[in-house]
């Protein structure tokens, strides 16, 4: 459920056991990967052979504000409106 | 209990790049809502970001600047939470392996200098702005987004827990700053958020090594509400255990009308941001030869600065501390001693009247109506004698509003100083003969009447009397 809630994930009390039963399988196959020795193996923290991939500091043009609201569930004066979401106590 | 606090800085700056750090949206502050966005920066599927090579740059130099190490292989992840005025649900910043590490600066509070480190350095996207539509954040219903400033790239300066105290927290802020104005990276404009500060305060008790449980101030953006955020902390974590309470770990806010720090409760209860690497961002690798070349390109530090006008021109640590804390100052400065002016009296000059002048009138020195070379001039006027160092300062309030040339104002004014013995002597004497009872009182012993005698002449010249020459005519006159 934590995950659940860290993903904003609606899941069903019903669901819950299948969806727990499927990521324990994903975990136990972590499991087999972490047993492989890798203490000569460097950590990859890029999968493909690129580095320095630069863009130079160029402004382009940016969308019109009509269009990037577009897909907006909701907007307001040219601002995106969305629900409240701090809390103070 | 004797309780000492233990303060450190995150200090978040923008960089003063043309574009975003991953798009080629602009960056400039109060354009209209939502007119500097693009798919890239509003987290559209499928678009690919690349990293602007000014970030890059303006990065290793803030960490060189700061005597930190550069990572040759430096690379970019996700940070993941939930906040609205992030479009992607996470945060492209950097996490084992920024560009910067293990640096340090030195603050001088109290004639005392200090060193204070610096974890890291890491760059990162800034978020977008809330505009809230009730009249405070508790009644809106909803909340408005602009993305504009989504995707403005940051550098993160994290220091570590080395400050004792606000005004250590301060001079260690400012001294950030004074470097990133210096190497041109960021425009430091507090009051637009260039440069704000997350404030983590906790408290131990005096001796002891173990660190208190802290709380965290966020989006501190002037040096006045740092400082006061810092003492109400320490003053309310001090009541809290004196009162055998227990320091909760939270994020509070500053309420700067109030005076207060305030509990926030966000609704992700922990922060557990599950870092990735970014997979659409390869990695950045910077070779020894690169890094080189980046120091032999930085401008001359503070410190560096600070130390030649202590060794070139004389000044205190103090004084030469205030003139270079700004690369304005520092310059300003410069430009009034290459009029050939003292330069200690170009320092006193700056701290004094002009600043107190820009202060009154909220400019920037590098805006002021006084230019250097004409302030410059204006000593020279006093070194020369032909005015006063009492007259300098209305000849200097009259500068403020007028560009001539100090010379001429002077002229205009009939300001000059009035070095003549001859005119000089009529004055002392009226004086004398309308002042029986002070000359009375010298002549009896009382040798402190002649200041107010002194008082009565330049009260008579309007000033312009040199005070050096009344002086002399005065006690000779009457000893007679
Ligand atoms: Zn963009």
């Amino acid at each position: 459920m934590h995950v659940a809630s860290l993903s904003r994930l609606r899941v069903e009390e019903s669901e819950t056991e299948s969806y727990q039963a499927e990521l324990d399988k994903i975990i136990s196959y972590m499991d087999i990967l972490t047993s492989v020795d890798t203490a000569n193996t460097p950590p990859t923290t890029y999968a493909l052979p690129m580095e320095n991939v630069f863009r130079d500091d160029v402004p382009k043009e940016s969308l019109s504000r009509e269009l990037a609201l577009s897909n907006a569930p909701d907007e307001e004066d040219g601002y995106f409106k969305v629900p409240r979401v701090l809390e103070e106590s | 209990m004797q309780y000492e606090a233990v303060i450190g800085l995150e200090i978040h700056s923008e960089l003063k790049t043309n574009t975003k750090i991953f798009c080629g949206c602009k960056t400039t502050f109060g354009a209209e809502q939502n007119t500097h966005v693009c798919p890239v920066c509003l987290g559209l599927p499928g678009v690919l970001p690349s990293v602007n090579k000014k970030v890059v740059e303006f990065a290793i130099k803030a960490g060189l600047a700061t005597n930190c190490k550069i990572n040759e292989y430096s690379k970019f992840d996700r940070k993941n939470y939930y906040y609205p005025d992030l479009p992607k649900n996470w945060q492209t910043s950097q996490y084992d392996l920024p560009i910067a590490e293990h640096g340090f600066v030195e603050i001088l509070v109290d004639g005392e200098k200090k060193k204070i480190g610096l974890t890291r350095i890491h760059m990162e996207e800034d978020a977008g702005k809330l505009v809230h539509s009730g009249t405070n954040i508790k009644d809106s219903a909803s909340s408005n987004v602009d993305y504009n400033r989504t995707g403005v790239p940051l550098i993160e300066i994290v220091s570590e827990p080395d400050m004792r105290s606000a005004a250590e927290a301060r001079a260690y802020m400012e001294k950030i700053k004074a470097i990133l104005e210096y190497i041109d990276v960021s425009n430091c404009r507090m009051e637009e958020g260039n440069l704000r500060a997350d404030i983590n305060v906790s408290l131990r008790p005096v001796g002891e090594e173990k660190l208190g449980t802290r709380t965290e101030m966020k989006n501190i953006n002037s040096f006045k509400a740092l400082e006061d955020a810092i003492n109400y902390e320490i003053e309310r974590q001090t009541e809290v255990l004196e009162d055998g309470g227990k320091i909760v770990q939270e994020t509070r806010t500053w309420d700067p009308a109030r005076g207060v720090t305030l509990s926030m409760r966000s609704k992700e209860d922990a922060h557990d941001y599950r870092y990735m690497p970014e997979p659409d961002l390869p990695p950045i690798v910077t070779s020894k030869e690169e890094i080189e070349a980046y120091r032999k390109s930085l401008p001359e530090l503070p410190d560096a600065r600070r130390a030649r006008l202590e060794s070139e021109y004389g000044l205190s640590e103090y004084d030469a501390t205030i003139i270079t804390s700004s690369r304005d100052m520092a310059e300003y400065f410069d430009g009034v001693v290459a009029t050939g002016a003292d330069a200690k009296q170009a320092a006193n000059w700056i701290m004094g009247d002009l600043s107190k002048n820009l202060n009154a009138d909220s400019i920037a020195i590098k805006d002021s109506p006084v230019e250097a070379k004409r302030l410059g001039e204006m000593i020279g006027l006093i070194e020369k004698g032909t005015i006063s160092g009492k007259i300098a300062k209305q000849v200097f309030a009259e500068m403020w509003k007028n560009p001539d040339p100090p010379e001429k104002i002077v002229k205009d004014k009939g300001l000059v100083q009035i070095t003549d013995t001859k005119a000089i002597e009529g004055i002392v004497d009226e004086v004398i003969a309308k002042n029986q009872k002070a000359v009375e009182d010298y002549k009896n012993g009382n040798k402190k009447a002649i200041g107010a005698l002194v008082g009565q002449v330049m009260k008579a010249s309007k000033g312009k009397a040199n005070p050096q020459t009344v002086n002399q005519l005065l006690a000779k006159k009457l000893e007679e």
